[in-house]
């Protein structure tokens, strides 16, 4: 569904002298199959949007190529536009037209009738919650409303393949859950291939397939969730002994399957690979051993763990280091990377659109 | 060309839809030309024999020039919805539709002429209602090339908008820029009775030979170099403004 070589994005920043290229994207490849959801996770900044957007024809590369959809990027982009559907992180919706309106008007440019788009469009709301919001205003509506709707404009045209780009940003709990459920169901409804972004580890978690990490403008890794964890860091598994002179034992025995056991009173803990399949007979070694446990527990790692081990960074330090040295650029809705033509416009009015 | 139509009859409407639910637009655009003729009108009177301007009615002076004023400063705003517009994310998802990239201005282009020629026509009848005398294929010839004005300067506008993508860059830049055109256009005053470097300084103005067109127009001489020279440039710049415009919504993609 998505082929993409070596797709690089240069950005000039900065006026003059200070002028310079930023590499926001360095040669990304990617492949995508049909009906999978991956999930493109990496911190602010290391060039999912900037990704995105020559993926979905709205940002020329400034080198390498793409197919999407069986359809190349630059050559092609308006067959690839006829056959993505795309959310933005930046809403698609004018706050003072009535949301019906404007998912029907956005139908018909893809070249729907009217009718259709209006019976797609009653379809949409009902599915995505909306129903009876027609006729209301998006500036009227909360905060997952309007991600629903955006959702629908995205979906009118029946999709093949859905780009969302960090859809559940800024949403309370209960609406992200709400909204995930959603975005299962474009699949288990659809058959869409779906290719998410977002920052969020949970969300990368709960519902991609496979999982892409971008950091700096580089792809680290792409595999599922489960291989990565398995690979990076092994699940930890925590031993509480019940008497002091058992620990000796219990180390040792954890040991026989963990190259890193630490104790630290009466815990023993270490990581080990696949942890459901070694502690039923490490449970069993402990109990011939006559040790007796409080308790036990088993915790998988996280995906900030591999991205720990991956980049050698946390994801949350990696955020803070991700913040631009200058402001962010204008001359583009407010994503969370710097887009092109920063050093035309006055420094006057930066972070004047947000 | 009938899914071009199609995409600009749809950008079209849906901006029509917005500009009706929120019509005092039109009525403010139209306020200060109405200004000038009910309370400066009076004032040209007694002058306007002194002009030779080809006309001793001081209504068919000034409402060319009046219109030519609608057509520039109502057109220059246009691009403010723009404005909004975009920061909401609805030119982005517009140019993700394979629409064309010209439709979705054209859409706009046409809301905004319609508009413009409402705002006329009110304009030209109270000029009727108020004494003004002029020739009806001139008059509508007038009304043509303020069109054409306004196309382009609403063009212009939803181009500097996609540009500068702000409010606060956008009004101080449309005042440099409307200042002079207002002051070397005779659109209250004709140029000839200034001094003769302020004449040769008014012919590098293309706006000013748009109000003399208009002007000979409403006397009923269509076939002066006035006119001539007036229906090229409104021509030229509507040619170059949509161009810049287009290219506009082009950019950032292929």
């Amino acid at each position: 569904m998505i082929h993409a070589r070596g797709l690089v994005q240069t950005f000039h920043t900065g006026k003059g002298k200070n002028r310079k290229a930023v590499q926001a994207v360095n040669g990304v490849d990617l492949d995508v199959e049909e009906g999978e959801v991956v999930g493109f996770l990496g911190p602010n900044g290391a060039g999912k949007t900037t990704t995105l957007r020559m993926l979905t024809t709205l940002l020329t590369p400034t080198a390498g190529t793409a197919t999407v959809a069986g359809y190349d990027v630059v050559t092609q982009s308006v067959q690839v536009r006829r056959s993505i559907g795309y959310v933005s992180q930046v809403g698609s919706t004018f706050s003072g037209a009535y949301a019906g309106d404007e998912v029907v008007d956005h139908g018909m440019l893809y070249g729907m009738r009217r009718p259709a788009a209006i019976a797609r469009g009653h379809e949409l709301f009902e599915q995505l919650q909306l129903d009876g919001l027609w006729k209301r205003m998006p500036k009227n509506m909360s905060g997952g409303q309007k991600r629903r709707l955006d959702i629908a404009m995205g979906l009118i045209h029946d999709p093949t393949l859905v780009f969302l780009d960090e859809p559940t940003t800024g949403l309370d709990p209960q609406a992200r859950a709400n909204l995930w459920e959603h975005i299962e169901g474009l699949r288990s409804r659809k058959g869409a291939t779906v290719f998410l972004t977002t920052h969020y580890l949970d969300e990368a978690d709960v519902l991609a397939d496979r999982i892409i990490i971008i950091d700096k403008g580089d792809i680290v890794a792409s595999d599922t969730s489960d291989n990565l964890k398995a690979q990076v860091s092994g699940d930890l598994v925590d031993l509480e002994v019940a008497g002091d002179n058992q620990v000796a034992i219990a180390r040792d025995k954890l040991a026989s399957i963990s190259d890193s056991v630490e104790v630290e009173g009466h815990h023993v803990r270490g990581r080990v690979a696949r942890a459901g399949r070694v502690v039923p007979g490490l449970l069993r070694d402990l109990d011939a051993a006559g040790v007796s446990l409080d308790s036990i527990e088993v915790a998988r790692p996280t995906l900030d763990d591999v991205f720990l081990t991956l980049t050698g960074r946390s994801l949350r330090d990696a955020e803070a280091d991700a913040t631009p040295e200058g402001p962010a650029d204008p001359g583009d809705p407010p994503y969370d990377e710097a887009g092109p033509d920063s050093g035309t416009t006055s420094p006057a009015l930066e972070g004047a659109d947000r | 060309m009938n899914t071009y139509l199609r995409e600009c009859s749809v950008v079209f409407r849906r901006q029509i839809r917005m500009n009706l639910r929120n019509p005092a637009w039109v009525l403010i655009g139209i306020m200060q030309p109405v200004l000038y003729l009910v309370l400066f009108g009076p004032l040209l009177k007694p002058l306007v024999g002194s002009f030779d301007s080809g006309t001793t009615n001081a209504y068919t002076f000034l409402v060319p020039g009046l219109l030519v004023q609608l057509g520039m400063f109502g057109a220059f705003f246009a691009g403010f919805s723009l404005i909004g517009e975009w920061r909401e994310g609805v030119v982005e998802a517009e140019r993700v539709t394979p629409a064309s990239r010209s439709a979705l201005l054209v859409g706009r282009l046409t809301r905004d002429i319609l508009q413009l020629l409402v705002q006329a026509l009110i304009l030209v009848g109270l000029g009727y209602a108020m004494g003004m005398r002029g020739s009806m294929s001139g008059v509508l010839l007038g009304i043509l090339l303020t069109l054409l004005v306004g196309g382009a300067c609403a063009a212009a506008s939803n181009a500097l908008a996609l540009t500068t993508k702000s409010e606060d860059v956008m009004a101080p830049v449309i005042n440099i820029v409307m200042m002079p055109i207002l002051l070397l256009s005779g659109i209250l005053l004709p140029m000839t009775i200034g001094a003769g470097w302020l004449q040769r300084t008014s012919d590098f103005m293309p706006f000013r030979w748009i109000v003399d067109g208009v002007r000979d127009a409403f006397v009923g001489n269509l076939d002066t170099s006035g006119v001539m020279w007036g229906t090229t440039w409104a021509l030229v710049l509507f040619g170059l403004a949509f161009w810049w415009g287009t290219s506009v919504f082009r950019k950032e993609n292929a």
